[in-house]
């Protein structure tokens, strides 16, 4: 094969024609390859976000259902978990993009169903409405078909939600996560864990 | 001396080292103690681990959770500064369209080069990977065997730091005792794994890391390295007291501010530049080597990237360490009526024979590892155990359908979340609410996944040349790559595959990547496991192979290839330790060859 075949079939080439990261939104830009990895970045600071009030409103109801506070932590809301998804749906990079509009259109959709239903913006209901809407696309393998969209969308929201809120110290805490600490010495599983698992430390 | 811009070189220097990374930081290392005076060439910018490594950064922190984007394949935090799969106008071409015959090519541009990512997983070759054609008439044999080159992997094991054990296992060399650091404890994941995969013959063992386990014994090891040279042992001893050990937080492919892990940036260059003899000139995109009168390497040309002008460097010698595939374009492109064909190519095999480790993998999902109580298990930062290859005796006795092997890496998953999805819907079945945190509460620790990283054997099929159209930025033309798998890396991955189930299933877990049945689609593409080696093999004779056993060309007797260049097979151990054994090798060979007046 020819090099202006293998072009033409879009190899593995990055020609200055081609623009690096592509922009597809208006202002957003890619960060580069070279960002600084020491600053400390908020949602906004690289580029403009999306969401409008009514989006943020939707889209902090459904995080705190998906997320609620309780005894293994705060309220996804609460930990900046739509900042962080206004955040990921507004970069101007592939897999984003490709999420931007199921979430767009989402947030639209669950409002709508809130008003068809109880005449109400989703986030105005009280719980049990919440979780009538919820139980209907919750599980996309089940959902039925004229719902299948929309599960699609909180299958998506859920798992991009999740991916924020144990970003955080307080999601490391729900998890069960304990590190990222400086340690004198790394002494492996504890004893309660080697046994619950059946295993003995084999190095000593 | 220095980082230096291009305007502040010395007339002439002893040596020219293109590349920053481990075989030009061993060589300036080796050099410099040596009383060279060296340049340093590295085509991307400066780069400094200390102040810019992101040691204890959430993922909360960075943008989008610190996930992988075009800019930042590997994720926000990775060391890699202006490098991956791409590099804005530098481009390379495939010469198919084919999807399986695409070659991947890593590149880091910066100061260190890729060693500022890398696992550091560090296994010395064993005495059968020196000889494999001998053993399997398939491939090429070294023109060094495994002895040639034990005492070099052991002082660059003693320099570098490097924590494991010595196993007895075959073809899987132990190191003289006292030289490794003490090996982590195992972690949750990899106990279970140890004692599950045992039941279908897998032995997991500690692995070996470049990784401060406890500090470097700074007021010994020097002098074993520098034998009679008190002002090196100073140098190195220094360096080494200023290393930290490890602290068991943060992940190795950040880089490490401590330097507690080896990069070329925190190991190698520090003391080569405390010597005094050695200049580094970042930003330097180099387009030739130079040929003088006397058929001798004078020098280079490179283009000054901060101001697009071409430079020039003289040099009595020239070390190439800039990775396969920029080597084998340097040299390709460095053209003369003496080597129209590229220099130091008169066998026609720069190029030839690019090799990459085979890879491919397979992630399941452990019941026995639900519910485990929180407890830190950030470790070393990487591996802690692994897998040699276990199956010679099955190979002998001819009960194998494929030749050479391939170590099992391994990953469990308590490592520090955000960025992903940690209950996936088929396991959450529509949970959301306290329901859905109590279940990624339970499944958290649970997954494990297995690599495969394997030999494959040289062919005729997969090999670079310069793209006859494409050029970069600076019109310097570009590689194009040629790959094909053969069947016998193909039959390998179908082993891996297949063991990689019985372990899990072993563990009384369930597989969780989708099984393909066609080996083509589950083997990872070319370069993807970034072990790219060959295309300037070396050999026993100049017709049949590009360097000798000193990593010298053949062709001119002052060009050294001190990258993966030189390697006429690919053993399934990670290349990264060899190429320094082979740098420091081929340095004392230079340096013996300027004492003698030779270059």
């Amino acid at each position: 094969m020819t090099t202006a075949a293998a072009l033409s079939a879009g190899a593995a080439v990055d020609l200055p024609s081609v623009s690096y990261g592509q922009v597809k939104q208006g202002a957003a830009k890619p960060y580069g390859t070279d960002p600084d990895l020491q600053k400390v970045y908020r949602p906004g600071d690289l580029w403009p976000l999306t969401f409008d009030a009514r989006q943020i409103k939707a889209a902090g109801a459904l995080a705190d259902v998906i997320l609620p506070a309780d005894d293994l932590g705060p309220a996804a809301s609460t930990l900046g978990v739509v900042d962080m998804l206004d955040e990921w749906v507004s970069a101007p990079y592939d897999t984003q993009q490709k999420d931007r509009p199921i979430i767009l259109d989402g947030l639209a959709w669950i409002d709508a169903e809130s008003r068809k239903r109880y005449q109400k913006d989703f986030a105005d209901l009280p719980e049990s409405g919440k979780t009538a809407i919820c139980d209907v696309i919750c599980d996309p393998a089940k959902a039925d078909k004229e719902f299948r969209t929309a599960a699609r969308f909180f299958s998506k929201f859920r798992a991009l939600c999740a991916g924020a809120y144990y970003a955080t110290p307080d999601g490391w805490k729900a998890l069960g996560y304990v590190g990222n600490v400086a340690l004198a010495s790394f002494d492996g599983p504890p004893p309660e864990v080697l046994a619950q698992l059946g295993v003995e430390q084999t190095v000593v | 001396m220095p980082i230096i811009t291009s305007s502040k070189t010395q007339p002439e220097y002893d040596v020219a080292i293109v590349g920053s990374g481990a075989g030009g930081g061993q060589m300036a290392f080796t050099l410099t103690l040596g009383g060279l005076k060296c340049v340093m060439l590295e085509a991307g910018r400066n780069y400094d681990p200390a102040t810019e490594t992101p040691m204890f950064q959430t993922k909360a922190q960075g943008p989008l959770q610190a996930s992988r984007t075009e800019d930042k394949p590997f994720g926000f935090y990775d060391a890699t500064v202006d490098g991956g799969w791409q590099v804005p106008n530098e481009p390379y071409t495939q010469a198919s369209d084919k999807p399986e015959e695409q070659f991947a090519w890593w590149r880091a541009r910066m100061l260190g080069g890729r060693t500022n990512h890398w696992g550091r997983i560090s296994l010395r070759n064993g005495p059968y990977d020196f000889k494999p054609k001998s053993r399997d008439g398939l491939g090429f044999d070294w023109p060094i065997s495994y002895e040639d080159v034990a005492d070099y992997y052991t002082k660059v094991e003693m320099l570098i730091g490097v924590y494991g054990t010595n196993t007895g296992m075959e073809n899987t060399p132990s190191s003289p005792d006292g030289v490794l650091l003490p090996p982590p404890k195992g972690r949750a994941s990899e106990l279970v794994t140890q004692k599950y995969a045992k039941k279908v013959g897998v032995p997991v063992v500690p692995i070996h890391r470049a990784v401060l386990t406890k500090p470097l014994d700074w007021q010994n090891i020097p002098a074993k390295l520098h034998p009679g040279n008190a002002w090196a042992q100073k140098i190195v001893g220094d360096s080494m007291l200023q290393r930290a050990a490890c602290f068991w937080a943060t992940e190795c492919g950040r880089g490490c501010s401590i330097r507690a892990n080896y990069q070329s940036t925190t190991v190698h260059l520090p003391p080569a530049l405390a010597t005094g003899n050695l200049d580094i000139v970042p930003n330097a995109h180099v387009r030739e080597i130079t040929l003088g009168p006397d058929g001798k390497a004078n020098g280079v040309i490179y283009i000054d990237k901060t101001t697009g002008q071409e430079a020039r460097i003289k040099a009595k010698a020239v070390v190439l360490a800039a990775s396969s595939g920029e080597t084998v374009r340097i040299l390709l492109n460095s053209k003369s009526n003496a080597f129209p064909d590229g220099l130091a190519n008169r066998s026609g095999l720069v190029g030839k024979y690019l090799m990459d480790t085979i890879g491919t993998g397979v992630s399941g999902q452990v019941p026995l590892l639900e519910n485990v109580p929180p407890h830190n298990e950030d470790g070393a930062g990487g591996s802690h155990f692994y897998a040699p290859w276990w199956l010679y005796g099955e190979q002998k006795a001819g009960r194998m359908d494929f030749p050479r092997g391939y170590h099992i890496e391994m990953g469990g998953s308590r490592g520090m979340p955000g960025g992903s999805n940690p209950l996936p819907d088929d396991l959450g079945r529509g949970a959301y609410g306290r329901k859905f945190k109590e279940e990624a509460r339970r499944y958290y620790g649970s997954f494990v996944g297995y690599s495969c990283r394997g030999e494959m054997i040289p062919n005729e099929d997969c090999y670079c040349d310069l793209d006859p159209v494409v050029k970069d930025k600076w019109g310097i033309p570009v590689l194009r790559f040629h790959w094909k798998w053969a069947e016998h890396e193909l039959k390998q991955v179908q082993h891996a595959q297949r063991t990689f189930v019985a372990m899990i299933e072993a563990m009384g877990g369930t597989v969780r990547s989708r099984l393909e049945a066609d080996p083509l689609k589950y083997i990872e593409n070319g370069g993807k496991i970034i072990h790219e080696v060959g295309g300037a093999l070396m050999g026993e004779a100049a017709e049949k192979s590009v360097c000798n056993q000193w990593n010298q060309t053949w062709d001119v007797k002052n060009l050294f290839l001190c990258d993966g260049t030189p390697f006429p097979s690919n053993a399934d151990k990670n290349p990264t330790l060899t190429i320094m054994a082979l740098a420091w090798r081929a340095g004392d060979h230079l340096l013996e060859q300027a004492r003698q007046g030779n270059l």
